[in-house]
């Protein structure tokens, strides 16, 4: 007997974790899919209909808004913290003497919850007695930064609090590219006299494209799970001006009662994340098996 | 990469290049200000009265500084009917996350190990389809773990979201283990098999002494990813056993009564403190795990 668990304790020991996630990652997903394939409303409901919920959701216009959000603020908040990070990075990687403070002053939001994030953003951009009041003291009385109430704006208030607090993260990813960097070939560029611009253009940021990407997926993946800071900052108004996917499913699943919208909603979340990351995934293990 | 950048082309001249350093260094430092901005109004507004907030200017230090509000804030703000403060959930929090934390990085301790060293057929496929389930929105989950908690009956309890954290967050804790336990040579543990020493014996006596920067990784990755949630929180909790981001959400965007932006300043940035002081305690640890998911190697 104890020969027998000697022999097999290491299966015994993960055969746990392989339950618990067969069941509660891949035994959830097939549930929710399921789901999104029936009429279910505020119970589930397990006789399978098509896709009519499918059918609800893309016909929905507040699902519409929320993609149509998810765009803006994916696309504007994966650029712009990309450039920014890598601008940061390289300004920081130029001997700087103060470099240890100042890159754990780009980085603490990164610490801080989203809620927390929202909640002081949300009081900075209030237009009564905010940012808007303050610059109007200086002396400029007709300045108005109302983005926080203005439907067409609201979204960009996500989108600059996002940024504030996951850029840093973006110029560590990218300094520590740069720090990986064979120094030999810079030499080399050095000596035939190449420009430093050149030097990064041609040389450095090239030789970084895998970090492009990995910075790439994780803020991608960070922008679709985007909930808590919608719903400190915004609460996903003005109306329903800022909803993104998260928030929509949240709504259908815990306010509305409607399960197979959460359902579904969440589905297509899941496509969206995997479309992004499964290729990525499969070619690091793929890299790392060979 | 080291003194390359400042290597300078040899038709600029040493003023250009001063002028250079210079603007270098003030725009670093702007940057810094503008990540330091919402920290440093958080602070200001929480130390001033309502008064001074309604009368006064955003980015000004207080004229007098009053802890009122953080003692309004600790005891005594509404989260919707309940007035307690964010006290009790800050507490709740504490009870979620240390059992959390210690239970996903023990069980991810083992499982990296026996992903590691252990080789067995179907152990990769168990690593695949774990790393696989780190990167699924929670979104997909959150109907039928409802359900399951309810059947389990811990619906709406602090045990109950120990459980979700625990499930959730071994993906990782095991993805931090499984690749620092690659690193160490299979001939250490070879060797130990050969004198004799079983699978327990080589993880306690081995294993487990070189593991210390990884537990630090795993426990302050586990902890602030834990402490931060808002998602599982408001999903499966009840009053009465919120976690402190839902009471700090809840605190802020309660309609009810006058607007304290002081008492909501300094509830945020209790929320935020343990993180943030382990961030600045052990920052290296913290940006090894944000970057071990992220960075090949």
């Amino acid at each position: 007997m104890s020969k027998w668990l000697e022999e097999h304790l290491p299966k015994v020991v993960l055969a746990p974790s392989f339950i618990a996630v067969l069941v509660f990652v891949y035994g959830f997903i097939i549930w929710t899919a399921w789901v999104s394939l029936t009429r279910s409303r505020l119970l589930p409901k397990y006789e399978i209909e098509g896709f009519i919920q499918y059918e609800r959701l893309f016909a929905a216009p507040r699902w519409d808004v929320a993609m149509n959000n998810l765009f803006i603020f994916g696309t504007l908040f994966i650029v712009i913290s990309m450039v920014l990070g890598l601008m940061l990075a390289i300004l920081l990687d130029q001997n700087i003497r103060t470099e240890g403070a100042i890159r754990t002053i780009y980085l603490y939001p990164m610490a801080l919850s989203m809620i927390v994030t929202g909640t002081a953003w949300k009081w900075i951009l209030n237009p009564g007695l905010g940012l808007e009041a303050t610059v109007q003291g200086w002396g400029l009385e007709n300045f108005t930064f109302n983005w926080l109430v203005d439907p067409d704006k609201a979204i960009y208030t996500v989108v600059l609090a996002a940024i504030w607090q996951s850029s840093g993260f973006v110029m560590a990813l990218f300094l520590a590219g740069l720090r990986s960097v064979d120094t030999e070939i810079i030499r080399a560029a050095q000596v035939d006299g190449i420009p430093t611009w050149r030097v990064y253009s041609a040389i450095i940021i090239p030789s970084m494209a895998p970090i492009f990407l990995s910075a790439f997926i994780v803020l991608a993946h960070l922008a679709i799970k985007s909930f808590d800071l919608v719903i400190a900052l915004t609460g996903g108004g003005p109306g329903f001006a800022t909803d993104l996917p998260a928030t929509y499913m949240y709504a259908m699943a815990f306010s509305r009662g409607d399960i197979g919208q959460a359902a579904s909603s969440a589905m297509v979340m899941m496509g969206v994340v995997f479309t992004i990351v499964v290729p990525y995934l499969y070619s690091e293990l793929r890299a790392k098996n060979d | 990469m080291t003194d390359f950048a400042i290597a300078p082309p040899r038709s600029q001249s040493r003023a250009v290049r001063i002028g250079l350093r210079w603007l270098l260094y003030v725009i670093l430092g702007l940057f810094a200000l503008y990540y330091l901005l919402p920290l440093f109004v958080m602070i200001t507004t929480s130390l001033k009265s309502l008064e001074e907030i309604r009368t006064g200017d955003l980015m000004a230090l207080p004229r007098e500084v009053t802890f009122d509000a953080w003692k309004t804030a600790w005891s005594g703000a509404c989260t919707g009917i309940q007035c307690d403060g964010v006290k009790p959930y800050f507490w709740n929090s504490v009870l979620i996350a240390v059992p959390a934390v210690l239970i996903s990085t023990l069980i991810g301790a083992m499982n990296g190990y026996v992903v590691a060293h252990w080789h067995f057929r179907g152990a990769n496929i168990f690593f695949a389809l774990m790393l696989f389930g780190c990167f699924i929105p929670f979104q997909v989950v959150l109907l039928p773990m409802a359900r399951v908690l309810g059947l389990m009956g811990i619906a709406g309890t602090i045990p109950g979201l120990i459980f979700v954290h625990v499930i959730y967050g071994i993906g990782f804790t095991t993805l931090f283990f499984r690749n620092y336990y690659v690193t160490i040579p299979s001939e250490l543990s070879k060797a130990a098999k050969v004198d004799g020493a079983g699978f327990l014996r080589i993880f306690w006596s081995i294993f487990l002494p070189l593991s210390l920067p990884i537990i630090v990784v795993s426990i302050i990755w586990q902890f602030t990813q834990i402490w931060n949630d808002f998602l599982f929180g408001v999903s499966f909790s009840q009053a009465g056993t919120q976690p402190i981001t839902v009471a700090l959400n809840n605190i802020v965007n309660s309609t009810t009564g006058v607007k304290e932006y002081n008492v909501d300043m300094a509830a945020a940035i209790i929320a935020a403190l343990p993180t943030l002081l382990v961030y600045i305690v052990a920052g290296k640890y913290f940006i090894r795990g944000l970057t071990a998911g992220s960075v090949k190697g």
